[in-house]
């Protein structure tokens, strides 16, 4: 099959293709690699082999809901086509995926909680979340495991449904990650979809927005917490080709520790036709100690002037020693001082996900791993 | 009662240059219950003495101790000492992002009282706290001296010294940038302190003004690092009367004698 060449825009990927050989192998140089460390990608975007498969469970809907279907012309128009040679191998290798299809007009109260875990060894899976015209549901996707692991989450967005979902990366420490999570929103649809990357030796998540009709909104939330020498990579696409549709972008990232490391790249891209659009992009780092990288990218490209708004902001701040010795004078141990000062940083990143019990839990696990203990917990405000 | 005690403190500032001496020799000793003004030129070191004693990492002490009823307080880390009943009340309190007056208030009084307070008497206790200090009671959610003019960064921080109650309470200019009005509020939370038990203030200041609220007990005139002439309140009329010339004349006396 021959790739299918779009218009080049500035940020706009270039191939789209299920055939990983319509792609380079990647060397380093190339703009949406130049940040990735590849010899630490544990061979996924050379030429990989599936050595393992994923363990996907579904909790939350009826297990009729839950499909195991093959990629065929049906489902390469329901998920997005790869842009880049590991995406494309992610297919070629897991040539399915797990699709849950939420009816039209339903509203589901219980939230829909996917576990995706990876063994040890290099695995492919993809996760399809087909929501109808007007329904309304929460899904959360949690990704575990240690291996090298590639794959795609697909959420399309029927006509003004309402889609609140969250996909957490907290693999283990050795974990290699690289997944797509793409949103697709149908006419007036609503799209609340939230990445959080804890986990992992390198995660690299590329998070893109599409939209098929006028009077979508999608709202992507990010919050990455890297240390001890993490890689994570987080790349926006948001490809405004509609008119009167809406995105915002968020995302918050804490690093800790020498040589840990965390990039976000933010394209959005408006293209001419899309008028009366309304955009705004932002991230904002935290760097808590000494030898931590933070590369932060926003690209607004207006194909157009016609919107109603378009922005972007980027901030990198650092914990500093004054602040450390202000809290530390008051008697706050330096665990508590940290831990206070990323949970205020995070605190309204992690509400806007609007997922019941989430903020809790992703605290928790940042508390553990800034060396907040038990005992300590005692003196810390509820 | 508590006593803090400054023997032949000896302090430098690592410079691009090396060790820059700083401290060259401060003896103070602070009695719960006794105020003492520490009164200086730019300068002098008299900011920097305050650092020293609640641990600031940029000084290095190359002499001398410091203890508190006995207990080495040089050997305690920063918050350890805050532990042991230290305050300093800064002269340029630090921003804190993220994190509101009223999460930081209810954290370091539980670290220093070593539990957390009941969420229910705290909220009295804190909102009495800041309406004594006419505090507008918003600020509980604010950031920690985020966007602050300086006189409500002074308040917050005699806030702060009336909630966690230390033994020995150090205020390093608390007066200087402050209208009539704040000063005056200021200081009345610092006499509250004052009164409500054996508690000692050492008040580090470059102006005489703040003595007309607060009355010391005892007025050290610093100047090039150590303490050159101490008396009782008459000595700061003096000052304001004769300004800190005749002490810097008499400081550079004796350090070139041998």
């Amino acid at each position: 099959m021959s790739p299918v060449m779009v218009p080049a825009t500035d940020h706009a990927p270039v191939v789209r293709s299920f055939s990983p050989g319509d792609f380079e192998v990647p060397h380093g140089r190339e703009e949406e690699w130049r940040f990735t460390p590849l010899t630490r990608l544990q061979g996924l975007h050379e030429s990989p082999e599936a050595l393992a498969e994923p363990e996907i469970t579904v909790a939350g809907i009826d297990a009729s809901a839950v499909q195991r279907l093959v990629l065929d012309a049906g489902l390469r128009a329901r998920v997005s086509t790869p842009v880049d040679r590991i995406a494309a191998h992610s297919w070629q290798l897991a040539d399915h995926a797990t699709v849950i299809s939420i009816p039209a007009e339903t509203t589901l109260d219980d939230l829909i909680a996917v576990q995706v875990h990876t063994p040890a060894g290099t695995s492919f899976g993809h996760l399809v979340v087909e929501v109808g015209a007007f329904a309304t549901v929460t899904v959360l996707i949690t990704f575990t495991g240690a291996g090298a692991f590639a794959g795609s989450v697909d959420i399309n967005a029927g006509d003004h449904s309402h889609v609140t979902a969250g996909s957490v990366f907290e693999s283990d420490r050795q974990a290699v990650t690289a997944a797509r999570i793409h949103v697709r929103l149908g006419r007036d649809a609503n799209v609340r979809s939230s990445v959080i990357t804890l986990g992992g030796d390198l995660t690299r998540i590329h998070a893109t927005v599409e939209y098929t009709a006028p009077g979508g909104d999608a709202e992507l939330l990010g919050l990455f917490f890297a240390d001890a020498g993490q890689h994570h990579e987080h790349r926006v696409f948001v490809d405004h080709s509609q008119p009167h549709c809406r995105s915002s972008v968020t995302y918050k990232g804490a690093l800790d520790g020498a040589g840990t490391h965390t990039v976000w790249i933010g394209d959005v891209l408006v293209r001419a036709g899309a008028v009366g659009i309304d955009t705004y992009e932002v991230n904002r780092n935290l760097v808590l100690s000494d030898g931590a990288r933070a590369d932060s990218v926003p690209n607004l490209e207006l194909e157009t002037g016609e919107v109603v708004g378009a922005g972007h902001a980027s901030a990198t701040g650092r914990f500093d020693d004054e602040q450390l010795f202000y809290l530390r004078s008051r008697g706050i141990p330096e665990e508590i001082a940290r831990m206070l000062v990323v949970r205020g940083f995070f605190a309204d990143i992690l509400r806007r996900t609007n997922i019941p019990d989430l903020p809790t839990r992703i605290m928790s696990i940042i508390d553990d791993r800034l060396g907040v203990t038990d005992l300590v917990d005692e003196v810390i405000s509820a | 009662m508590s006593t803090l005690e400054i023997r032949n403190l000896h302090a430098a500032v690592e410079t691009d240059a090396g060790p820059e001496p700083i401290l060259r020799g401060v003896d103070l000793t602070v009695v719960g219950g006794q105020t003492h003004a520490v009164m200086g030129p730019n300068g002098s070191g008299k900011s920097t003495l305050a650092y020293v004693i609640a641990g600031h990492p940029k000084y290095k002490v190359t002499a001398g101790s410091i203890t508190l009823d006995g207990v080495d307080v040089l050997e305690m880390t920063i918050d350890e000492r805050a532990r042991a009943g230290l305050f300093l009340a800064m002269q340029y309190p630090v921003e804190i992002p993220g994190v509101s007056v009223s999460n930081f208030l209810r954290t370091s009084v539980g670290a220093i009282r070593g539990e957390a307070p009941k969420l229910r008497l705290w909220l009295k206790e804190m909102k009495d706290a800041m309406a004594a200090l006419s505090i507008d009671p918003t600020f509980a959610e604010r950031n920690v001296n985020e966007g602050f003019s300086g006189g409500e960064k002074k308040r917050h921080e005699i806030l702060q010294l009336e909630l966690l109650k230390p033994k020995i309470a150090v205020l390093d200019e608390t007066d200087s940038g402050l209208d009539v009005d704040a000063l005056r509020v200021v200081s009345e939370g610092v006499n509250r302190f004052r009164e409500s038990g054996d508690t000692g203030t050492l008040l580090i200041t470059h102006y005489t003004r703040i003595l007309r609220y607060i009355t010391p007990d005892f007025v050290h005139v610093f100047v090039d690092g150590r303490i050159v002439e101490s008396g009782g309140p008459e000595l700061a009329t003096q000052l304001e009367d004769e300004g800190y010339e005749r002490f810097i004349a008499l400081a550079q006396k004796e350090g070139a004698t041998p």
